[in-house]
């Protein structure tokens, strides 16, 4: 069954972290992609810049805005899509996640099978 | 037997077995309750005329018959393919697995949410009615109704599979399981819609399915020892504390149940919560040996679980054992270590309070702490003997 790994955090919580230990936490995101694809189980992975980049679309295309779709203390830093066999198998590698650690990571089943 | 009786029996015994092997491949509760209940309906008209040898092999046959159906008919919705039916497995009794721990665990996982554990136990295990879930839990039926398939959808949508946890995730697993279980037995000991009974099967059937587990074994040792009161803890309408009952109206085979969980976990060498509060009604229970209540061990063993399980209700059980092996004041000091907040909103530990302020002469505040305990008491047996004994203290003033 195909999941997709949400990662969320607070930016705060990151803005007086140290540059050398944002650059371990790269590594750690490193190595743990590198384990998924290793386990043969990554379909897709992003990890998404702040969300003062983001712009967001809606009504139709008629409203285009600066911003995220909605204002949040935690927000969207990226995904991971694996496919494993069932839930618990998808659980203890979002457990693996470096940022299960530093914020919280959301499983999501697939709504695109059966 | 009439074939409605067996039939009732068989359901009884069968259905969480069968819903448990029904499900357990496809992990769709909800399409495995409607096959069931399929074959239980066509049970209905084709046994009356002759009960097959094996009633369990029939309805699971019937069922599988029921969920293939249901497959290819969704499979020709979807794509109009055509799909080749397996042929009818030959109905063989002996060999059935007991997917039931699956069961257990799929109702208990960390992704479902706890509160809905103990009714998608009681239903999907022992096939309990929503209505009949609904009123123990105080829920209106269709809340109920609602709440369980939402939790039976979560289980299929997000691929919870049936089966035995990880070594290195069990044992939390095991301990919601018996939380689920617990909360069967703790719902509403004393009322109409008491589900004792339940939580006993429950925890016997855990007991048989994790026999090396000492929380498992403690747990159903706890079950059995306090249903084996049943009969003795109302008298006359009224509720009667433990130490004040009649060991004659104690449940011989139920104690004796109780006694040999407790030795078997014992005998495990580990130490748990339950554990102890069967230990705790052990000793209660050899008061129909002895004829004296054995006040020093509880103490010990209350020490024990508050530590082990600060909750509240451990910590006035420790301070009721204070009070009767040392002395009341003492025991009034244990409990005033609760913050008086949680005390005033507790009807146990304000009860307690009443019965120490009473022990040590201080009438009227005792009277005040027992109307504090009846405002917050429901069980009509309960409230009765609080009033009884705000009556006689209310006698002394006069």
């Amino acid at each position: 069954m195909r999941y997709t790994f949400l990662t969320y955090s607070r930016p705060e919580d990151f803005a007086n972290v140290p540059p050398e230990e944002l650059g371990q936490l790269k590594g750690l995101f490193g190595a743990y992609i590198g384990a998924l694809k290793e386990a043969g189980i990554l379909v897709a992975t992003d990890w998404l810049q702040p969300v003062s980049a983001a712009t967001t679309v809606s009504d139709g295309g008629n409203r285009i805005q600066d911003g995220p779709f909605a204002e949040t203390k935690e927000t969207l830093g990226g995904y991971m899509t694996v496919e494993v066999a069932d839930l618990d198998t998808a659980i203890s590698w979002a457990k693996k996640c470096p940022m299960a650690k530093y914020g919280a990571v959301e499983i999501r089943p697939t709504a695109m099978e059966g | 037997m009439t074939v409605d009786a067996r039939m009732a029996d068989v359901m009884r015994a069968s259905y969480g077995r069968l819903l448990a092997i029904l499900s357990s491949r496809t992990g769709d509760i909800i399409v495995a309750e409607d096959a069931l209940s399929d074959a239980f309906a066509k049970a209905l008209i084709h046994w009356p005329a002759g009960m097959p040898n094996n009633p369990e092999a029939w309805l699971l046959t019937v069922a599988r018959n029921r969920l293939t159906d249901l497959a290819r008919r969704n499979a020709r919705l979807d794509f109009q393919a055509e799909v080749v039916a397996p042929e009818p497995e030959e109905p063989d009794g002996e060999d059935f697995p007991d997917e039931r721990l699956k069961l257990l665990f799929v109702c208990a996982h960390p992704a479902i949410d706890p509160r809905i554990h103990t009714p998608l136990m009681l239903q999907t295990v022992l096939g309990l009615e929503a209505e009949v879930i609904a009123r123990a839990f105080l829920l209106p039926q269709t809340t109920m109704a609602k709440r369980l398939v939402r939790a039976k959808r979560k289980i299929k949508d997000a691929g919870i599979a049936f089966q035995i946890p990880d070594p290195d995730s069990i044992a939390p697993r095991v301990s919601a399981v018996l939380e689920a279980i617990y909360g069967a037995f703790s719902r509403d000991w004393l009322g109409a819609g008491a589900l004792a009974e339940e939580a006993l099967y429950l925890s016997a059937l855990l007991a048989e399915l994790l026999p090396d587990d000492g929380e498992v074994l403690g747990l159903a040792a706890l079950i059995s020892y306090t249903l084996s009161r049943e009969e003795a803890r109302v008298q006359d309408g009224r509720f009667v504390p433990l130490e004040d009952q009649d060991p004659g109206l104690w449940n011989r085979d139920l104690l004796l149940r109780g006694q040999s969980y407790l030795e078997r976990a014992q005998a495990l060498g580990g130490l748990g919560r339950f554990q102890i509060e069967a230990a705790i009604q052990a000793v209660h229970a050899d008061r129909m040996h002895t004829g004296v209540t054995n006040w020093n061990a509880l103490l010990q063993l209350h020490l024990g679980l508050s530590r082990l399980a600060p909750t509240i209700g451990a910590t006035v059980g420790y301070a009721a054992a204070v009070g009767k092996s040392i002395g009341a004041q003492e025991g009034l000091d244990a409990l005033m270590r609760v913050e008086a907040k949680v005390r005033a909103s507790f009807a146990p530990a304000e009860a307690t309070r009443a019965h120490f302020l009473s022990e040590l002469g201080q009438s009227q505040e005792a009277a005040a702490a027992y109307t504090q305990a009846i405002a917050l008491t429901e069980e009509p047996p309960l409230r009765r003997y609080l009033e009884a004994k705000r009556e006689a203290l209310a006698a002394k003033l006069r």
